[in-house]
């Protein structure tokens, strides 16, 4: 079969599995697991083996005319060169991953079939947008993205959290959207095409007429679906969903398709340096608020998806130093790791009963109890915490040395402010990553207290899982060398520098943290705190679902717990109370756009009522006058009516009579 | 009949004026005038059994107005049936409806004065038709009787007789219609005696025109 | 004779009629005046039908024997009308028109009345 052929099996079949599966769900229960399993398999096969035989060289390029227009055409293309191979075989691994994870982490939850089948369909939207060559066809896997991902944050819909979750993240991101939309319409007027290929043409002669207002335009999207400042705000709320969820979505893959679409076209970026600028500050004060952010978090998740969008504000970093080879990098690095660190949070909860730090560090030996996450988290943390020779030091460090390369201004490709900017505030990040992993660390796996409940064994697919992904989160950087081919772009080894201030950074901000947390934990003995689902028979998702419905309940807020104990909240100092409210970027929003709309919603359905009903009542209550009069003439009395008709009678007699008569 | 054949004859003979009076047209008008004063008392007057009564005089002047207009066999029947058994009927009815025996003040409804506006307005507008339209018309009262039995009797079965069969029919479903709307209720039949209520309605069926 | 005296009388005495019916409240006094319109339209067919006979117009003495049916049915529809008269009266205890409103607006039928016994006939 040609590579065109197995490319375009390879979204086509999770569809496939995913249709199957919402038909079927039903009716064969048996088939679930399958469906849902090996579709996404045979995906990361086909996937794997187009990388394969793309091999970093000339691009897969084919494409058919889909509909005629009239005026711009829209293709069904495919394009697929060493980033969207690679970015593919990512997907198909979480993916997989997470497939298999779920069957043991929603084992008895009666909506696992449409569950499936929703991660299959986001699947498969995800692989449509790495490899699709023609801008709307990319903006379909994009939309179904987001739906998919508005229905698997909401799929614990009992619990209020998650619903409020899921529609604040379809709301978001739409809003980012709509102006993603537009700029894909300029785009395509302006190069007359909406094929990727003849557009960057167009970008390369020139023919963009307003290139900043067309990256700024695509920025917010990217800047909504990425969960960039100020568009991020949905994304720790999105916690509330399943935690394989988490994974798949919200770490590895979708959030990480603004970044692909960025360095698909990041010469459409590039003709605009304010646009780079841009990008470059908008890097910056995404990294330091959620590096801030994650270091006063309670809901171990939530410590989470602050990272990951730190970790995207490197990625978006590097992409506004214009090395878009890093980014990738980072990106796929980070999509390992990251879906790791979550697949072992989701064992945590589960073993644990909750998903607060603050319980967890209250009880002793929780590392007893689950082995394999904690090994794997250990991993995952220190790749995330850029600690050589893991996976996350080569990628970050590709990130600091673009940034650098760009600052020293060796390029004339992006303007050198955005490189300092991204160093500057890239180099103080790993202080904040290294120490928030640390604390994170510390305060699940070496609580002092009781002695941590027995949920039991984990099922064995999610801890299979767990090693699987572990591996690349250990060897991956290695790939440094050979991935320049695939990415067409520099070298991508780490540069002393940059490395040495890194590493040296990442290790000052853990023993920070270790000591403030040696400081605190002595508290934690006297102040007991938490509560615990204790489900010992439940699987995964209910424990979740009871822990996140309890967070608030038990520690009065969704995000954090006044805990005296938390070295963060020594770290942090006076910033602690607005860290844990992210800014009070939620509750700007609530007044400038929540609160308008729900007035303008109140002020709407008062004129409804009091005006237009009025007016239609009026018109009903002249009728109903009438009505009223002529019921009274229905008085039941036969001689009454008699008179009337007789008196017409002879009124009609003497008309007639007149009128025969002629007078 | 002679003397008001001969003024018939003389009056027709002579031409006529408007409204000239000939005897007989002298003879209706004052039994006329009896008639309707009679009809009128029985319309306002208040105490009910009077009212029947009343009745009986207006039904007896018409009687006579119909021999005056030589038709005989009409006005004894009109006798016979109207006077005989109709008003005895509702004599009957005011009986057993314990209609109260003297003034009631209650005769009239409160209905009365748009009553009088319609009556009083069809009244004047029939007036005024039927003596525009009948301005020159007189009736030729002498010549065969029209109005004898004989005549009656033969231009009845000879031409009239399907719709005499359908009345009898039609008297045969007024009887059977007032037996069973004057039985009492199925609870009641075991103590009073059925069929009896219905003794003046059956009566009066039989004073069918045979 | 001037065929206006007996038509004028049949017209009094139709109006007459009509009064009755429709100002009294007893209704055994409405069939009195029912009767009074019947009387008045057997005056007018009697006279139109000696006028029409001696004009030689018409032989078939139509008027008459209308006239005729007239009068038996006048006392079939009477014997039919006190029945019901009588029976409302056993169900309601009253014969007044005015109390008989079950068409009226908003109406709710009485429950029957326990039934008089009715004394002999």
């Amino acid at each position: 079969m040609t590579t065109t052929t197995l490319a375009v099996l390879v979204p086509l079949l999770p569809f496939l599995g995913a249709a199957a599966g919402l038909l079927l769900g039903r009716t064969a229960p048996g088939f679930v697991r399958p469906l849902a399993v090996l579709p996404t398999f045979a995906a990361f096969v086909l996937a794997v083996l187009v990388a394969a035989r793309q091999g970093g060289g000339r691009a897969v390029d084919s494409a058919t005319e889909f509909t005629p227009t009239g005026s711009v055409p829209i293709e069904l293309a495919l394009h697929i060169d060493g980033f969207a191979a690679l970015v593919a075989v990512l997907v198909g691994l979480v993916a997989l991953c997470v497939q298999i994870y779920s069957t043991g982490y929603l084992r008895d939850d009666p909506r696992y079939p449409s569950y499936a089948a929703l991660v299959s369909l986001f699947t498969s939207a995800m692989l449509l947008v790495v490899y699709s060559g023609d801008l709307i066809v990319l903006l379909v896997g994009w939309e179904v993205m987001g739906i998919c991902s508005y229905f698997l944050v909401g799929h614990y819909w009992e619990t209020p959290e998650a619903r409020a979750a899921s529609i604040k993240a379809f709301l978001v991101t739409k809003l980012g959207d709509v102006p993603f939309l537009i700029g894909l319409f300029a785009l395509g007027t302006d190069a007359s095409s909406f094929r990727i290929t003849k557009i960057l043409g167009t970008v390369a002669g020139g023919g963009l007429h307003h290139p900043t207002l067309i990256a700024l335009l695509l920025l917010a999207g990217v800047a909504g679906k990425s969960a960039q400042f100020p568009l991020h705000t949905w994304l720790p709320d999105a916690m509330a969903g399943p935690t394989p969820v988490s994974a798949l979505i919200h770490a590895a893959t979708m959030v990480a398709a603004g970044i692909y679409f960025i360095a698909r076209l990041l010469p459409v970026f590039q003709a605009s340096s304010a646009a780079m600028v841009v990008l470059a500050v908008m890097a910056a004060v995404t990294m330091a608020g959620s590096g801030f952010a994650a270091l006063a978090q309670d809901d171990i998740k939530r410590v989470l998806a602050y990272s990951t969008i730190g970790q995207l504000g490197y990625m978006t970093g590097a992409l506004a130093v214009g090395e878009r080879g890093a980014a990738v990098f980072h990106l796929l690095s980070h999509g390992a790791f990251k879906a790791l660190l979550f697949l072992a949070a989701g064992v945590i909860i589960h073993a644990a009963g909750t998903n607060s730090l603050a319980a967890m560090s209250r009880m002793k030996d929780l590392r007893a109890r689950v082995p394999d996450a904690y090994w794997t988290m250990t991993v995952a943390l220190l790749a995330l915490a850029a600690i050589p020779p893991f996976a996350g030091f080569f990628s970050k460090e590709s990130v600091l040395g673009a940034a650098e390369h760009v600052a020293t201004g060796h390029t004339e490709h992006a303007p050198g402010a955005a490189g300092w900017i991204v160093l500057l505030v890239g180099l103080f990040t790993a202080l904040l990553t290294a120490s928030y992993a640390t604390r994170l660390w510390l305060l699940a796996f070496r609580g002092h207290g009781a002695e941590a409940p027995d949920h039991g064994k984990q099922p064995r697919a999610m801890n299979a899982v767990l090693w699987v992904l572990a591996v690349p989160s250990l060897a991956f950087g290695l790939a440094y060398g050979v991935l320049p081919d695939w990415f067409d772009s520099r070298d991508l080894t780490p540069t002393l520098i940059t490395s040495v201030l890194g590493t040296g950074l990442a290790l000052v901000g853990g023993l920070v943290t270790y000591g403030a947390w040696r400081h605190t934990t002595a508290l934690a003995g006297r102040i007991p705190l938490g509560a615990v689902a204790a489900h010992p028979e439940a699987d995964a998702g209910l424990v979740e679902a009871e822990a996140i419905a309890s967070h608030e309940p038990a520690y009065g807020e969704v995000a954090y717990a006044h805990d005296p104990a938390d070295p963060g909240r020594l770290l942090l100092g006076p910033l602690h109370r607005h860290a844990a409210v992210g800014f009070h970027l939620d509750a700007v929003y609530d007044a400038l756009f929540v609160r308008p709309v729900r007035a303008g919603a109140s002020l709407v359905r008062f004129l409804d009522r009091e005006v237009v009903e009025t007016y239609v009542r009026g018109a009903g209550a002249l009728p109903r006058l009438l009505g009223a009069a002529v019921r009274r003439a229905q008085t039941g009395n036969v001689q009454t009516y008699v008179s009337a008709l007789l008196a017409g009678t002879v009124v009609l007699a003497v008309a007639a009579l007149l009128v025969a008569t002629g007078a | 009949m002679s003397p008001a054949a001969a003024l018939a004859t003389t009056a027709a003979v002579a031409p006529h004026g408007f409204l000239s009076p000939t005897g007989v047209e002298i003879a209706f008008l004052l039994v006329g005038l009896v008639t309707f004063g009679a009809a009128l008392v029985t319309v306002t007057t208040r105490q009910l059994v009077h009212a029947a009564l009343w009745l009986v005089v207006t039904l007896g002047g018409l009687a006579v107005e119909y021999l005056l207009l030589t038709a005989e066999f009409i006005a004894w029947m009109q006798v016979l049936i109207y006077v005989g058994s109709v008003v005895v009927l509702l004599l009957f009815g005011l009986m057993l409806t314990k209609a109260p025996i003297g003034r009631s003040p209650d005769a009239d409804s409160a209905n009365r004065w748009a009553a009088l506006a319609v009556a009083v307005a069809a009244a004047a507008a029939l007036v005024w038709v039927v003596v525009d339209a009948f301005r020159t018309t007189w009736i030729d009262l002498g010549g065969a009787p029209s109005g004898s039995t004989k005549v009656t009797g033969a231009s009845l079965f000879q031409n009239w007789v399907l719709p005499f069969e359908a009345l009898s029919v039609l008297l045969l479903a007024a009887l059977v219609g007032a037996i069973v709307l004057s039985r009492k209720a199925k609870a009641d039949a075991a103590t009073a005696t059925t069929g009896t209520p219905a003794v003046p309605g059956s009566r009066s069926e039989r004073e069918g025109v045979r | 004779m001037h065929l206006v005296y007996p038509a004028v009388l049949a017209v009094l005495l139709f109006s007459t009629g009509l009064y009755g019916v429709l100002a009294r409240r007893n209704a055994i006094l409405v069939l009195m005046s029912v009767e009074l319109m019947l009387n008045a339209v057997n005056l007018n067919l009697v006279a139109f039908d000696v006028w029409l006979n001696r004009a030689a117009r018409e032989t078939l003495h139509s008027g008459q024997a209308l006239t005729l049916f007239t009068i038996a049915i006048a006392a079939a529809e009477i014997g039919i009308g006190l029945a019901i008269v009588l029976a409302v009266h056993r169900n309601r205890g009253t014969s007044d028109i005015d109390r008989l409103r079950d068409t009226a607006e908003g109406h709710e039928s009485d429950a029957p009345e326990a039934e008089k016994a009715e004394a002999t006939a």
